[in-house]
């Protein structure tokens, strides 16, 4: 009995060390749940933010840069007021305030740092940095929000602001995390990608009271963020600047373009916001102030509101006209008042007349000749056939659907089709007669400025015309600018048809718009009055000049100002003036305009 | 000098083989427990627990030498007086100590500071070998298991009026060499009884179900046997006062010291509280858990040096093993302990005389407690009982009376060839 005991104590030693060993297996191998929550204590995953680009002018300009903001954090152990009223009065807070952030900091962790004053700007950091060694537990972050140097341009540039939760779940490749800045409009939301940059990751070891031990593994797995790319925008600063000290208190749109390149100079709706009310903390309470503000200013006209483009369209019903052999040059029609309205002018007129005259009833029966054809013996069919073929050349003008500006929620506006007539009044329940409003640029169509400004960049250029786009280069190199702002766009129509066209134009605001005459530069404009059923007509005026090399094109709406040879007209006359020669030279036409009494 | 003073040829060469290898690697693990990757301390930098850890050792290796020039008869002559200079400097350490966290467990000047309950280990082991080794002691006899008892219960006693429960529980695993002595098993089988009553009543939230059970089983009990009613007067006492025991245990557990009865329910409910009372079984199972197989590598364990294991260096080394070299490191070490114990277990069994062989055992025993309690505390299978890892544990005391306490059967063993065999 006794000889078995020492094999009985041999035997319990072993066991013990088989089952410390099998628990051990247990809670080291088999589950690894330990492994995570060791992770989750020690390891902490720090984002490190990258700068987001910079955007300037054409000519170098900044029209967007991040302006550092510094927040006063404290860690409340450490932290020693000593004198309290000379603390206050150096941080510039009250008393009850500084005791207010310090509870909440204290209630949060006395020994993890949390933001004690938020928002100091660079001039109060610089005031204060020196003191800042008298009071340990202090130190100061820096974050960056976006500002604007001249306040323009909000529209174009956009915002950024907090992404939402229909954004975040949108974004498959989980780049984003909550609490992080997106570009929510404009060029910031269209190039988001290339703005942002690429986040990068810390990974730092922090002891059981959350203080810092160091990067993890030496920082093998840390990535560093790589800043966003400077985008160089096509917008000329001081153009538009000018644009909107011209529309301040109106309502409207300017856009002008280079035709040669299709780069949009400028682009001004009226009534605009300064962008830097968008930034930062103050980002909810202005956007809820604009955004309920009933002139609208967060709506961009001159990609969203669409007009019916009125006698502007003549001249591109001449063009296919000539394109197609049915007008020449020597076409001669009558002024049939009985057909539809018109003013008094020399009649009959040819093509060039009729362009300078703006002549009603000439396109009226040239419109007619375009369309019935004579290719069905059924007028209903025959007109179908006509209205669609004719469409689909009107369709080439980057009319009837939204041109690709690198802008978000661009309209297309509306060319319409045999479809919408046969819904309206029935299969070969209409003809000519029903649609004879479109010759003059009435009826069922509909144009952003933007396609208006586009189309005067055709008529400068003489049939075709690059995709409008607000950008020029990327980190400096035009080539990096998306493809589809580097094809060339022909409209169909040979370059010999738009002769004529430019020399009535230049021609026809001696008649028109006699107020957008400029000495030296030569102007080809046209001046529109799109109907406005619900107050005054809106004052169209689109140009291009100089008419020999033109440098600029451009489409100018002004609402509910009547004739579009006097607010429209005067303001792109100015427009072309201020950047071809750089300076004006007729201070009564700006003043005209600054005052804005355009009825009368 | 006699040619037997020394008996290099004798040592058991593997047994210090494995003192040394444990040693060696606890002194690593202390130096990667309190780590700083930013501070950049040499493992030798006296400032760090790892440099002070060396002096340890050396002056332990120095002890190691006077043990081992010392005449092997003078543990054996002296061993009653050391155990009694022990149990005095017992006595008065709660009044000359110093008191830290309302324990006076250390004694001595200035920074030199020894803790007698550490070493009144080996002079209780020392004692109860003298006492037991008469030829007529016989441990199924009442009157000599009282004096045993006596023996080990003294130190008990005065430790517990430190107060110290982990280190006064260290005793108890001397009832292992007792066992080996020959203390009737039916002690044994009543001890593990009570013990797993005790767990069932604390585990189980209904002691109804308890209860319930043990009357099923008293009744069943009365119904298999010969139903006289002596028997079942019996059955039925021993039922009820069991009964009556579990429903005293919740009495009792409410009225021991709150952190004490915090320890023993987080061994039930590791979840009770994880950021209270199971914080420390908690992150230390993290701390090992997160280790894996092959472990972090060595540097590299992130639970320990930051300081979420309390005790790091200390009571949880263990912890620093298991996160920096996984299940395979402690393999290896729990292999290292069993087969030291395993290895002294032999050499008890050879010696000649009753004194070594019961001096063998009482260190085997309380190796053995040492080992299993602190690591199974570390893993949550015990509740947490503040007593070192042997040979691992950073702390002089620590590392001196388990050097002395192995040393001295050692040493005994080199010589027992000189010696006459008095095997009763």
């Amino acid at each position: 009995m006794k000889d078995q005991r020492p094999v009985v104590i041999l035997i319990f030693i072993f066991l013990v060390s088989v089952v410390l060993l099998t628990k051990l297996f247990m809670i080291q191998v088999v589950d690894d749940s330990f492994m995570k929550r060791a992770e989750s204590n020690a390891i902490q995953r720090i984002v490190d933010h990258p700068y987001r680009g910079l955007v300037k002018d054409r000519n170098g300009k900044l029209l967007v840069f991040n302006n550092p903001i510094f927040d006063v954090m404290i860690v409340p152990k450490e932290f020693r007021v000593g004198d309290t009223a000379r603390f206050c009065e150096l941080f510039r807070i009250s008393k009850e305030e500084l005791i207010e952030s310090y509870t909440a900091a204290r209630k949060y962790s006395s020994v993890k740092p949390s933001t004690l004053i938020k928002q100091f700007s660079t001039m109060d950091f610089a005031r204060i940095q020196d003191f800042l060694v008298d009071y340990p537990g202090l130190f100061i972050t820096t974050r960056s929000v976006r500002s604007y140097p001249n306040s323009t341009a909000g529209h174009a540039l956009g915002y950024i602001g907090e992404i939402s939760a229909g954004q975040l779940e949108r974004d498959t490749l989980k780049y984003y995390a909550q609490g992080d800045y997106v570009g929510l409009s404009g060029l910031e939301r269209y190039y988001e990608n290339e703005l942002r940059g690429k986040k990068g990751v810390k990974y730092k070891m922090v002891n059981v009271r959350g203080v810092d031990k160091g990067p993890f593994k030496d920082g093998e797995y840390d990535t560093a963020s790589v800043p966003g790319k400077n985008i160089t925008s096509t917008i000329d600063m001081d153009l538009q600047l000018y644009g909107e000290y011209l529309m301040a208190g109106k309502t409207g749109s300017v856009v002008a373009i280079e035709p040669k390149t299709g780069e949009i100079l400028a682009m001004i709706s009226a009534p605009n916001y300064d962008p830097n009310g968008l930034t930062g903390a103050e980002f909810s309470k202005n956007y809820r102030k604009l955004n309920n503000d009933q002139s609208k200013p967060l709506f961009n006209r001159p990609i969203m509101a669409m007009y019916p483009p009125g006698s502007i369209f003549k001249i591109v019903q001449s063009l296919i006209g000539l394109q197609e052999g049915i007008l020449f040059p020597e076409t001669t029609l009558a002024c049939n008042k009985s057909l539809v309205a018109c003013h008094n002018h020399p009649n009959p007129v040819n093509l060039f007349g009729a362009i300078r005259n703006s002549c009603n009833p000439y396109y009226h029966q040239a419109f007619r000749m375009i369309i019935n054809q004579g290719k069905s013996s059924n007028t209903f069919k025959d007109t179908e056939i006509g209205l669609n073929a004719w469409r689909e050349k009107v369709l080439k003008f980057g009319l009837g659907s939204s041109l690709g500006v690198d802008m978000t929620n661009e309209k297309g506006g509306s060319i319409p089709s045999s479809k919408l007539y046969d819904r309206v009044y029935g299969e070969g329940h209409w003809k000519y007669s029903t649609i004879y409003s479109l010759s003059i640029g009435q009826g069922e169509l509909l144009v952003t400025p933007l396609q208006m400004a586009n189309l005067s960049a055709i008529f400068a250029n003489k049939g075709y015309y690059y995709t409008p786009h607000l950008i020029k280069e990327l980190d400096g190199d035009a080539t990096l600018i998306p493809a589809k702002y580097q094809i060339k766009h022909e409209v169909g129509i040979d370059a010999h048809h738009f002769d004529l066209i430019q020399d009535a134009m230049a021609e026809a605001i001696y008649g028109t718009a006699a107020r957008a005459v400029l000495k030296d530069i030569t102007i080809a404009g046209k001046t529109g009055t799109a109907q406005n059923p619900h107050g005054e007509d809106h004052s169209v005026f689109f140009a291009f000049a100089p008419k020999e090399d033109p440098k600029i094109a451009i489409a100018v709406y002004v609402e509910n100002a009547g004739w579009g040879g006097r607010a429209a007209a005067s303001t792109a006359s100015l427009m072309i003036e201020k950047y071809i020669r750089g300076s004006i030279t007729r201070p009564a036409l700006e003043e005209y305009v600054l005052a804005g009494n355009f009825i009368y | 000098m006699r040619e037997s003073d020394i008996q290099i040829n004798r040592v058991d060469w593997i047994t210090v083989t494995i003192y040394f290898t444990l040693v060696m690697i606890g002194w690593f693990n202390i130096y990667a427990a309190v780590y700083d990757g930013q501070a950049e301390k040499s493992i030798f930098d006296f400032s760090i627990n790892s440099g002070k850890q060396l002096v340890w050792i050396g002056t332990a290796i120095m002890l190691i030498t006077v043990i081992m020039v010392a005449d092997p008869r003078f543990f054996e002559n002296l061993s009653l007086y050391i155990y009694l200079i022990l149990m005095v400097l017992l006595v008065i350490t709660p009044f000359v100590g110093k008191e830290v966290n309302g324990q006076t467990l250390t004694i001595g000047f200035g920074d030199f500071r020894i803790q007698p309950g550490e070493f009144a280990k080996f002079a209780t082991g020392l004692a109860l070998a003298k006492v037991m080794e008469r030829p007529t002691f016989d441990l199924s006899k009442k009157n000599y298991q009282l004096i045993a008892f006596g023996v080990l219960l003294l130190p008990v006693a005065l430790i517990l009026l430190q107060p110290d429960t982990g280190t006064a529980m260290v005793y108890f695993a001397l009832l292992l060499m007792f066992y080996r002595e020959g203390l009737p098993s039916i002690y044994y089988v009543l001890g593990f009884g009570m013990i797993a009553i005790v767990l069932l009543a604390l585990g189980i939230d209904n002691n109804l179900y308890l209860a319930g059970a043990i009357v099923l089983v008293v009744v069943a009990l009365i119904f298999m046997g010969k139903r006289t009613w002596q028997r079942i007067a019996a059955f039925s006492a021993i039922g009820v006062g069991l009964i009556v025991f579990i429903y005293s245990i919740d009495f009792v557990v409410s009225k021991l010291p709150e952190h004490q009865q915090n320890r023993v329910m987080v061994l039930f409910n590791p979840n009770l509280d994880p950021l209270g009372v199971g914080w420390n079984v908690t992150q230390s199972k993290i701390a090992i858990g997160s280790g894996g197989f092959l472990g972090k590598g060595y540097l590299e364990g992130t639970q320990t040096k930051f300081d979420f294991v309390p005790e790091q260096h200390t009571d949880f080394i263990f912890c620093t093993l298991g996160e920096e070299f996984g299940w395979l490191g402690s393999f290896v070490v729990i292999s290292l302990f069993v087969g030291l114990l395993y290895r002294l277990v032999i050499m008890a069994e050879r010696q000649k005389t009753k004194f070594a062989r019961i001096y063998g055992y009482s260190v085997v025993s309380i190796i053995l407690f040492h080992f299993m309690v602190n690591i199974a505390m570390t893993i949550g299978l015990f509740p947490v009982i503040g007593i070192p890892l042997p040979f691992f544990s950073y702390g002089g005391s620590s590392l001196w009376s388990f050097t002395v306490l192995l040393f001295i059967f050692i040493k005994m063993d080199s010589s027992r060839a000189t010696q006459l065999g008095r095997l009763g």
